[in-house]
């Protein structure tokens, strides 16, 4: 049951980011670059909130529980907050590294666009989110040992498996979105995503009451999906075609006459 | 039994990269990660050196083919083509080299990591100690400690820049053959006695029974077709996997052996020291790179990295009952090395692949937390992009060490002790952030 459970719940979590990063992001090294870039700017605002809440923490009461209790939600708050300026100023070194390449190369186009920057870098952020969240529950969920004995939730690893995915997917869509929106000028769609993600932190709060945080969640999760999809030039009839393989690409590929 | 204690001799090499481009023009993969001892065989490389990856996104995209024999059709293609497209091709040539770097330097951390999370023999702490750092760690007194993991620094360090010093005097005087010798014979115990310790540990942890008659042919056969890749010819792919096998070794070695403390210190100044010898115009490793260039010489045509034969300075009552009379130890101790550029190809030295695993695979040693190791990784992989973006700017030799070591160490203290805290209560209570 447990390396059934490893397996499974590795799959949940991992499994839409991984096939995503082989199937468009493992061919081409600059995308691989920066996505370990993004996933360190990740880490570097993890480290930044970490080591707020372990100063508060320092000089607080450590024997009240409800205060601890209130420190730790503080420190989600502070965490995504800084997490979302940490995602503004990678947009920011990658638009100054974009624009210092195109001043030098005299080109007018850039050999990696902002929306893909925006895509990779979001799924960079992603991959780092939900591998601290989720791998140390996973190699637990290895050895040996009965979930909820003490009355704790049962469905802890699918659970925490399933909320992995939505983050990681969120995080990507995030990033398209925000790009999108800073490209644009567009500040309300800025803090939209802000708020999406607080919102989407902030109801992990009723967690172990799984379908008040799951389910929120997820209904989060399509309309950024949607969201990030109408960002990225995507439209109902863009998908309509595709879908039924009359699009430009998939004709090109496969010399069919449309 | 008796231990005896011995003590060691040594011959330092290091491990380097050729730097100079006179005649390793051509794009090679195999030159890339190590300098290979004959020219170029073109008919290994010749499925290896495909294109450059075409690039589909870009209206002017052309393609690149590397050539294997001609010297620099990079350069042609360079001098042929305008800026705009030099830049684009300079930028997507260092992206990929980046990436050949990323992937090599994963798989030794990644086989350390799998190494010490499953086989405990090499996280058991044992009183034997190499002879490079004699001063054992008292954990009770924090400053006693401290103070002796200095020294066991200074003692290592020293040792290091003698025998770096040693090698560059043999290489100005041109004592080829010693060098080689020492090489094949460093390579010998590695390929052999390190392996058969590995597999001994391994078969021990999953209770595979094995006989010797078996275990001598899988060691034979391993370790002959190791010096043959390494030393002479072989697949490009195969030379690469024994290169990433040997550092994951040494990694592992340097893991068991060396105390706690010192490991950190060792680390830090060894970094340092790596900065002083590649930038400074009195540098060991920088003479041996402008001598090499003088000479207009492939700086070393082997795999070279140095090896001291190191005999265990052991307890009365050691624990480990094969020790026999004398238990030694090839203890390799690689020269933190050079990132070269070639206008082909970027070369890493081993000894950095060492030390880089040697840090992942202490974080990995420290409890059960997965956190602390992944962020050493990442961190550890960034320093080497921003190592060679620096190359990329200044073209020309420069330590690999202190960028990664830093982002390192300091991200494994403040993940250690700071994230980790935070990432349980946050678990334990299953909030997401």
């Amino acid at each position: 049951m447990t390396v059934a459970v490893f397996f499974g719940c590795t799959f949940i979590a991992f499994g839409p980011a991984v096939a995503l990063f082989v199937f468009t992001i493992a061919r081409d090294p600059l995308r691989v670059i920066f996505l370990i870039a993004g996933a360190f700017f990740w880490l570097v605002s993890l480290l930044l909130s970490s080591l707020v809440w372990f100063i508060t923490v320092q000089i607080s009461n450590k024997n009240s529980a409800t205060q601890q209790t209130g420190l730790l939600i503080f420190g989600v708050v502070l965490s995504v907050l800084l997490q979302e300026a940490f995602r503004y100023g990678y947009y920011r070194l990658l638009k100054k590294a974009n624009e210092g390449l195109l001043a030098l190369s005299q080109e007018d186009t850039m050999p990696i666009s902002i929306r893909q920057l925006a895509y990779v870098s979001g799924l960079g952020f992603g991959f780092m989110s939900g591998a601290f969240s989720v791998v140390n529950i996973l190699s637990d969920s290895l050895g040996p040992g009965t979930v909820g004995i003490h009355g704790d939730p049962q469905h802890y690893f699918i659970s925490s498996a399933f909320m992995t995915l939505a983050i990681i997917l969120l995080h990507m869509f995030w990033g398209v979105v925000f790009f999108e929106s800073c490209e644009r000028q567009r500040w309300w769609a800025l803090g939209a995503v802000v708020i999406s993600h607080l919102v989407v932190s902030c109801v992990t709060f009723v967690n172990p009451h799984y379908q008040g945080s799951l389910i929120p969640t997820y209904i989060i999760l399509s309309i950024m999906a949607a969201w990030a999809y109408l960002c990225a030039g995507g439209s109902l009839r863009n998908l309509k075609l595709c879908l039924t393989c009359k699009d430009k690409d998939f004709l090109l590929a496969n010399h069919r006459p449309r | 039994m008796r231990l005896l204690q011995l003590w060691a001799f040594g011959f330092c090499h290091l491990l380097f990269m050729n730097t100079s481009d006179s005649e390793e023009d051509s794009y090679n993969e195999r030159s890339a990660l190590v300098q290979c001892e004959s020219p170029t065989i073109p008919s290994y490389n010749q499925d290896h050196d495909m294109s450059l990856p075409q690039e589909t996104d870009t209206k002017r995209r052309r393609p690149v083919s590397s050539g294997l024999d001609e010297p620099g059709p990079v350069e042609r293609e360079r001098a042929s083509t305008p800026d705009g497209e030099e830049e684009e091709l300079t930028l997507k040539y260092g992206a990929k080299h980046v990436i050949m770097l990323f992937i090599p330097v994963t798989l030794c951390m990644v086989v350390v990591v799998a190494t010490i999370k499953s086989v405990s023999f090499y996280t058991e702490k044992t009183s034997q100690r190499l002879i490079y750092t004699p001063f054992e760690e008292d954990p009770n007194s924090v400053g006693q400690r401290l103070l002796n993991s200095l020294l066991n620094t200074m003692v290592m360090i020293s040792v290091i820049v003698v025998m770096t010093i040693i090698l560059v005097v043999l290489y100005k005087y041109r004592c080829y053959k010693f060098i080689h010798g020492w090489l094949i014979l460093s390579s010998l115990m590695l390929l052999f006695w390190f392996s058969f310790m590995y597999l001994g540990e391994v078969f021990k942890t999953y209770n595979v029974a094995m006989d010797y008659p078996t275990l001598v042919m899988i060691i034979w056969n391993f370790g002959v077709v190791g010096m043959i890749c390494i030393h002479w010819k072989g697949p490009l792919r195969l030379q690469q996997a024994y290169l990433i096998v040997i550092s994951a070794l040494m990694a592992l070695i340097f893991i068991k052996y060396l105390p706690e403390w010192s490991a950190w210190v060792i680390l830090g100044a060894i970094s340092i020291y790596d900065l002083i010898a590649v930038l400074c115009p009195k540098g060991p490793l920088r003479m041996l790179v402008e001598t090499a260039q003088e000479r207009n010489e492939p700086i070393f045509p082997a795999l070279i990295y140095s090896s001291a034969m190191v005999w265990m300075v052991g307890m009365a009552d050691s624990s480990n009952p094969d020790s026999g009379e004398l238990h030694f130890t090839s203890c390799h101790m690689l020269k933190c090395l050079l990132v070269g550029f070639l206008t082909g190809g970027v070369k890493l030295g081993l000894g950095d692949f060492i030390f880089y695993s040697v840090l992942v695979g202490k974080a990995a040693t420290t409890g059960g937390d997965w956190n602390t190791t992944l962020a050493c990784f990442v961190a550890i992989l960034i320093g080497l992009c921003l190592t060679l973006l620096l190359l990329a700017i200044f073209k020309k030799a420069l330590p690999a060490l202190p960028i990664s070591i830093t982002f390192g160490l300091v991200f494994y203290f403040s993940t250690d002790n700071l994230v980790r805290p935070f990432m349980d209560s946050l678990a334990a209570h299953q909030y997401y952030i």
